[in-house]
């Protein structure tokens, strides 16, 4: 009989308790945003697709079309291209376009890069219905960005 | 036809638009609560973008089940199927013209009233059960099943808490319930110490049966999304789907306003001036805060767990609570 009445004394203490804890909940600080109003920025160390740098100096890409990254990608999703124009002491970027629907985001394009022309972009919010979207011109990006 | 006979028609219809008008607002607003405060006890922020806060967020889920289609699956019992949305609203609706709001509004003042508010609070369960068997589905019929056990179980100690009240109240009349509470919270029944030493335990058996007899959360066999898909509900679409669900929040405003006449002193103001319909609605919607906070707190039990707290746990003690009722009632 002792015992009966003891679980029902504690049972019902525990239940008290669990209402506790989730009534001081309600007075805690949201957690989540409005995503699409809202966003959290991306930490440093996030992969997104990758994306060229710009030499702060002549505002044009740092790339010297070495090639080093289409060679190194293994789903062969970059292709770049450049021309030596007249009087000029290098090569320069004419096109770089990625092809992002076959990208793994291995990361091995940026690991070749010897001259620190390519970085991890922080975009997250790619989605779209159109194939076309993914074929990304990122000379054109690099450019625009200024 | 008098002019008081055409008067009293009147009013009847005026309380009866009103009554479904108070049941409808009330279950739109208790199901944008019944997101907002599951999103704030889990710190999400729940539905903020239909108005500002949500606050038309009912409008556009009525909107949305009004325009669908209501299908019939084949070879279930059409008549029963269509029926049974109805018999689940009604009775839920037709109680809340017993209840006194406070001194002066009432639709009809009963002399059994409570009686009347448990007898069609038994319509209600019959009325899922039809239902759920109607659909011809394994889950809705395995719900129907579970819904009358559970049902069953839970109107005894229910029934034997308000048994023990109408003993010391010599009444079954709300109004005059209230009355006898009148002046101050060590008057109300749930303190009513004098009566029956266990008035508090026995206000939170009648809170738990509430919970069970409106079949919610951590009660909620019939629906156990969990194991039965929607139970009783699977098969219901549109408005059909949308009746059960007023009804399930009407059945918890009867039960949070039965709660108050009986326990809470009603209208009753608890430090005794200023009386009035705001305290009780203040206390009504107390309880029903309480609902929709057990149900976001507790996960759902097992049929057998339900079954053995009804009769292992709040039988036994009603029945204790009765009979120390009647020696208190005989010895004072």
């Amino acid at each position: 009989m002792i015992t009966y009445i003891k679980e029902i004394v504690c049972g019902v203490y525990t239940l008290f308790v669990g209402m506790w804890i989730t009534f001081i909940h309600m007075f805690r600080r949201r957690v989540t945003l409005n995503y699409p109003r809202q966003s959290l920025k991306m930490t440093p160390r996030y992969r997104g697709h990758i994306d060229l740098k710009r030499d702060e100096a002549t505002g044009q890409p740092k790339c010297i079309v070495c090639m080093a990254c289409q060679r190194a990608c293994p789903s062969g999703c970059i292709k770049l291209d450049g021309a030596k124009a007249e009087g000029a002491p290098r090569k320069a970027l004419t096109s770089y376009t990625l092809d992002f629907t076959t990208c793994s985001l291995c990361g091995l394009c940026v690991e070749s890069c010897n001259f620190d022309a390519l970085k991890f972009s922080k975009e997250y919010n790619l989605a779209s219905m159109n194939k076309d979207d993914y074929r990304m011109d990122l000379l054109k990006r690099v450019l625009e960005k200024k | 036809m008098s002019r008081d006979m055409i008067m009293d028609i009147v009013r009847l219809v005026l309380y009866v638009a009103c009554l479904v008008g108070f049941a409808a607002f009330n279950a739109a607003y208790l199901s944008l609560l019944e997101r907002k405060l599951p999103s704030w006890m889990q710190l999400r922020r729940g539905p903020t973008e239909v108005g500002p806060w949500g606050l038309l967020q009912p409008v556009a889920d009525g909107l949305k089940l009004l325009s669908k289609q209501i299908l019939i699956p084949q070879g279930a019992d059409v008549l029963l199927f269509r029926l049974a949305p109805v018999m689940v609203a009604v009775p839920g609706i037709l109680c809340l013209v017993t209840i006194p709001f406070s001194e002066t509004i009432a639709a009809r003042n009963f002399n059994l009233g409570l009686l009347m508010i448990f007898s069609f609070g038994a319509i209600n369960v019959f009325a899922v059960m039809l239902g759920g068997w109607a659909s011809n589905n394994k889950y809705s019929s395995i719900a129907a099943a579970r819904v009358v056990a559970q049902n069953i179980a839970y109107e005894i100690p229910l029934l034997l808490v308000v048994i023990s009240l109408v003993m010391s109240m010599h009444t079954f009349n709300l109004h005059t319930i209230v009355d006898q509470q009148a002046g101050g919270f060590w008057h109300w029944n749930i303190l009513a110490l004098k009566v029956s030493p266990m008035m508090p335990i026995a206000f939170l058996i009648y809170f738990t049966c509430m919970l069970a007899e409106t079949n919610r959360a951590p009660f909620d066999m019939v629906e156990a999304e969990s194991e039965l898909v929607a139970g009783a509900f699977t098969e219901y679409s549109g408005m059909g789907f949308g009746l059960f669900f007023i009804a399930e929040y009407v059945n918890i405003i009867v039960g949070s306003c039965v709660g108050t006449i009986l326990f809470l002193g009603g209208w009753d103001s608890p430090f005794g001036f200023l009386p009035g319909l705001h305290w009780f609605l203040l206390k009504m919607y107390a309880l029903s805060f309480a609902v929709i906070w057990v149900r976001w707190s507790f996960p759902r039990t097992q049929f057998y767990g339900l079954l053995n707290l009804s009769w292992k746990i709040l039988i036994p003690l009603a029945l204790v609570n009765l009979v120390l009722t009647a020696i208190m009632l005989k010895l004072f």
